[in-house]
């Protein structure tokens, strides 16, 4: 049994490990180059989950930390697919999101923001794409909120998005980015991304069509993870 | 003009940020919220094999440990067999998340010794654990492998670990063994640093 190995990953299109601007990174980033690795079934290979791994409301953030009523804040749908490279549905497999609360607080325990912590609101959530790659969230839009790089920086509002595949080399984490905020443009964390085609990808559109009518705005954001190669002509059949 | 690929283009990582564990470990953010928090237990009560201890601290380009990354660990289990591979023990899910003690940085995880697994061009790879890192200030993931120090004729032959080039940086990918215990500290910059991988 093969497993068809993956496109070259784009590293022009990725942030680079060291981006100055991004303070943080320049202490966090390798010096060396990356040792390029052909794939074999470490890195072909993944975890699988399945249904019995959630609860029904694990995708439902206004619901799944609820203690004594809804959590403050714009109620808003996130769906989408996740595709590979070729364009085909990833089904099946895992999506995890995390944020801010309405206000821009996170509910850890290093968050020291002064905005308050919403006691309805965990601010995590996870689904199972279905067998056409499918995904929905819920949840209330996060606010932006200031962070320690230079003395006056604002993260956009974003959702981070943690996705597997089925190869453990398709991981990708990635952030989220709401249609028109112009906080966007300005974030060095952002900006780490070199082609602005790329960042125009993160940026979830305002999706209509997909709202709960006098309840719930929608965002469509799609996701693409690396894709397979197809084999046409098979030269080395021990080497796949 | 030509035809277009019509190929998408893979989503731009961006960093995990600070409050990584609060989507993917949030018992360390300081909540619980699901049921089962994914990634706790890496080889299920029935994997058979010698089970481990891997000890360790991520440090930076300073010195310094990363107390808020966050490893993602992927293993064969100890016939050398991957998940979605071939038949594995009942509960046998192969992969795990790391976070380290927030105040000192050190982590520690346990596990079963993975068997040999069969690389490219029909050449058997050494026992080894596939790492992914990420935290705020990565910008994308790393990939990297933890090899163990009682395998010497395997890290030998070990087709990855004979990549790299300069023979002192294999030992960067070699975990320090002590009995069923094993000492593996990951350099992200600086003298000793880590050989990462672009998989």
């Amino acid at each position: 049994m093969t497993t068809a190995e993956l496109y070259q990953r784009d590293r022009e299109w990725h942030p680079p490990a060291l981006t100055q601007d991004y303070k943080t990174s320049v202490a966090r980033s390798p010096r060396f180059a990356l040792l390029s690795l052909q794939n074999s079934d470490s890195e072909l290979t993944g975890p699988t989950f399945g249904h019995s791994d959630f609860a029904p409301l694990d995708n439902d953030l206004i619901r799944n930390y609820a203690q004594s009523g809804d959590p403050i804040g714009e109620r808003i749908i996130v769906h989408g697919r996740v595709l590979d490279e070729n364009g085909r549905p990833v089904p099946n497999t895992l999506v995890e999101v995390w944020q801010a609360n309405a206000g821009g607080r996170y509910r850890h325990k290093k968050d020291s923001y002064l905005a308050p912590i919403d006691p309805n609101f965990g601010g995590c959530g996870r689904t199972l794409t279905d067998d056409q790659g499918n995904y929905v969230f819920r949840t209330v839009k996060p606010g932006a909120y200031p962070w320690r790089n230079w003395v006056n920086n604002w993260r956009p509002a974003h959702i981070h998005v943690s996705v597997f595949g089925t190869a453990f080399a398709q991981r990708l984490i990635t952030q989220m980015y709401f249609e028109g905020d112009p906080l966007i443009a300005k974030c060095p964390i952002v900006k780490s991304i070199p082609d602005q085609r790329a960042i125009d990808q993160l940026v979830a559109a305002l999706d209509l069509n997909a709202t709960t009518p006098l309840d719930s705005i929608a965002y469509k954001f799609d996701i693409v993870l690396r894709g397979h190669r197809s084999t046409f002509f098979e030269n080395r059949p021990e080497g796949n | 003009m030509v035809q277009t690929l019509n190929y998408l283009k893979e989503s731009a990582s961006q960093t995990a940020g600070p409050y990584v564990h609060i989507g993917l470990a949030p018992g360390a953010a300081g909540f619980d919220i699901y049921a089962t928090e994914l990634g706790r237990d890496i080889t299920g009560p029935n994997a058979k094999g010698n089970r481990i201890t891997v000890t360790g601290t991520v440090t930076d380009g300073t010195g310094a440990p990363v107390k808020d990354v966050l490893i993602e660990v992927w293993q064969a289990n100890a016939a050398g067999i991957y998940p979605g591979k071939g038949e594995v023990e009942d509960g046998f899910r192969g992969w795990g998340r790391v976070v380290p003690d927030f105040e000192s940085g050190k982590f520690s995880f346990e596990t079963v010794k993975p068997g040999q697994v069969m690389g490219r061009n029909g050449r058997a790879m050494a026992p080894h654990l596939n790492l992914w890192l990420v935290s705020r200030g990565i910008n994308i993931g790393l990939n990297t492998r933890m090899y163990f120090g009682d395998e010497s004729d395997a890290n030998e032959k070990d087709p990855v670990l004979n990549l790299v080039e300069q023979a002192h940086r294999r030992e960067t990918l070699i975990a320090r063994a002590d009995g069923d215990s094993y000492h593996f500290d990951i350099c992200l910059q600086g003298d000793g640093e880590t050989v990462f991988f672009d998989v």
